[in-house]
């Protein structure tokens, strides 16, 4: 029996499964009202109003989904910000951090600006994005932007000043123009560092969308969680933060299948296969 | 004839970042010619400079003082005439084996399909025909540097710079390899031409014309390897050890080809030369081991 259940490689989902089951009926019995005696709140329907209840939370994202179908318009808008920030902030960061590292007289010139942007708490841009660029779309891009910009730009910074000698070298001699070299050396080697920070970066874009649509927006998921909040419905909060979760789980996702495609040229370790 | 390669007096300084007082001088006064066809091999203890002479006969590096010439003319910026073959892993990782052979002729602007065709004729050559699909790291050491080798020869260049290039592989790929290279350089332009003419290459075909006169490519040939220097070379070049590296003695290699490299090893003729040049080395080799005893 125990040979069956035992963690190995084969039931590792079920494991998964299971661990994700157990979470939610221990919050399951631990919530409803009645179900178990109150020992940490003072009343009955404590629990249920500051953490919410599994079923109704079930039943929220089931209304959302199936039901009355007015999630989509809210999603839709969370994911073209975070796509666009992304795109946007990635493409910035590459040409940014590929002048900087070709040119470090540029470099040294701007970099007491670059570590203060960087290291400024860009969160707090939001309400004065929110001002500038109106409650839209806009404005959440701009903050998600900030976020990624920086990340995808010091990988490319850190991605062509560590081009191997040696390749550059022979792309030389092999009569690469300085373009070519760009186009063919120094572009393949810093987008793999890219990739290697697609997973954080998409992350922030993400996190760039809904922080920005909760502080101040007429659409998107963020400003669901935040109407709910106003009216202490723990939960829709509940529900929105679910999906929001599986929502990020799918964007990471979808980098996975990218990054392997692309970066099929980079050697893993242990190839090997068991006949 | 003007010489392929020409280095006259050439020093080498370099200046410590760090500190710009600091000063190594890797190389003093070296003059060294290889003339069209002929393969010249450079031997000396490690760390002599051998490798800022390739590097600067490579136009890589600038050299402090000295000219190069290039058939006859000064050389500006890189050696378009010449394909480099480096000690270190070159090919670009990103790039299948058989894109990295293209790499050249598409810098060059050589159409996609004919650079492809001309790419794969030359794996083939190297014994890489099934493998063009792979990427560098899915190649072992051996097939990595047979690319790189296809890869430089695919440009067709006047002259080969080889900075010790089989230096990391294991002994026996690295006789295949020697006598593969020995086959390709002499014998290799007939081969070559026929290729050409099937796929008529333009521009930088031309200038076959003014190049070498020969059919073998110059070569210029690093190694610390003195029986591979010997069984290789037209001529070897004993360097002197570092610092202020510079040529101490020059010897004849007139031993017949073809060679191969296993069997020439054992002629009473080789062993002559091995003896002859070693004992120039010899004093070298241990004076570059005490400094570098010295300095760690």
């Amino acid at each position: 029996m125990w040979q069956w259940i035992r963690p190995n490689a084969r039931n590792l989902r079920l494991w998964q499964a299971a661990i994700l089951a157990a979470f939610f009926v221990f919050w399951h019995v631990m919530t409803v009202p009645g179900l178990v005696p109150h020992f940490l709140f003072a009343k009955e329907n404590d629990a249920a109003f500051f953490l919410g209840e599994p079923l109704k939370i079930f039943a929220r994202i089931w209304q959302w989904f199936i039901v009355k179908r007015d999630i989509y318009p809210h999603l839709w808008i969370t994911l073209i910000e975070t796509v666009l920030a992304f795109t946007v902030g990635t493409i910035a960061g590459l040409l940014m951090g590929m002048w900087l590292a070709l040119s470090p007289l540029a470099a040294a010139i701007l970099d007491p600006y670059i570590k203060a942007f960087n290291s400024m708490p860009r969160i707090i841009l939001a309400p004065i994005f929110a001002v500038w660029f109106g409650l839209g779309i806009a404005s959440k891009v701009a903050l998600g932007f900030t976020l990624v910009f920086f990340i995808v730009f010091f990988n490319v910074y850190q991605g062509v000043k560590e081009v191997s000698p040696t390749v550059l070298a022979n792309a030389r001699m092999l009569g690469a123009t300085q373009r070519q070299l760009l186009r063919h050396v120094y572009l393949p080697s810093a987008m793999s560092w890219v990739f290697s920070s697609l997973h954080t970066s998409v992350g922030l874009a993400f996190v760039g969308a809904v922080v920005g649509e909760y502080l101040g927006s007429a659409k998107g998921v963020g400003y669901l969680i935040h109407q709910a909040e106003m009216v202490f419905d723990i939960n829709t909060v509940m529900a929105g933060i679910l999906v929001l979760t599986a929502f990020a789980l799918v964007l990471d996702w979808a980098v996975g299948r990218v990054e392997k495609r692309l970066m099929k040229w980079q050697p893993r370790s242990g190839e090997t296969e068991k006949l | 004839m003007s010489p392929a390669l020409e280095l006259a007096d050439i020093t080498c300084t370099f200046v410590s970042r760090e500190d710009r007082a600091q000063r190594y001088t890797a190389v003093a006064d070296v003059t060294l010619a290889v003339a069209p066809g002929e393969f010249v091999s450079v031997v000396g203890p490690t760390g002599c400079g051998k490798s800022t002479l390739l590097n600067v006969g490579a136009g890589l590096l600038a050299p402090s003082r000295g000219t190069v010439r290039v058939f006859g003319e000064p050389l500006v910026g890189i050696n378009r005439r010449a394909g480099y073959m480096f000690q270190a892993e070159a090919l670009m990782p990103w790039r299948t084996a058989l894109r990295n052979v293209m790499a050249g002729l598409e810098f060059r602007g050589i159409p996609p399909a004919e650079a492809r065709d001309q790419a794969e004729q030359w794996l083939r050559r190297v014994g890489l025909g099934d493998f063009g699909d792979r990427y560098p790291h899915e190649l072992s050491g051996g097939m990595r540097k047979r690319t790189a080798l296809a890869q430089t020869l695919v440009l067709d260049p006047d002259i080969i710079l080889m900075d010790e290039p089989f230096s990391a592989l294991d002994i026996q790929t690295r006789q295949l390899m020697e006598n593969e290279l020995l086959d390709l350089w002499a014998g290799g332009s007939d081969a070559r031409r026929a290729a050409l003419s099937a796929s008529p290459a333009p521009a930088w075909n031309g200038r076959e014309a003014t190049g070498g006169g020969g059919q073998r490519k110059a070569v210029l040939f690093i190694t610390h390897d003195l029986d591979e220097a010997i069984a290789m070379s037209d001529r070897v070049v004993v360097l002197s050890a570092g610092p202020a590296a510079h040529p101490i003695g020059e010897f004849a290699i007139d031993l017949p080809r073809p060679r191969d490299v296993a069997e020439v090893r054992v002629t009473p003729r080789f062993i002559e030369l091995h003896k002859a040049i070693w004992d120039v080395l010899r004093e070298e080799v241990l004076k570059g081991y005490a400094q570098q005893k010295r300095a760690a």
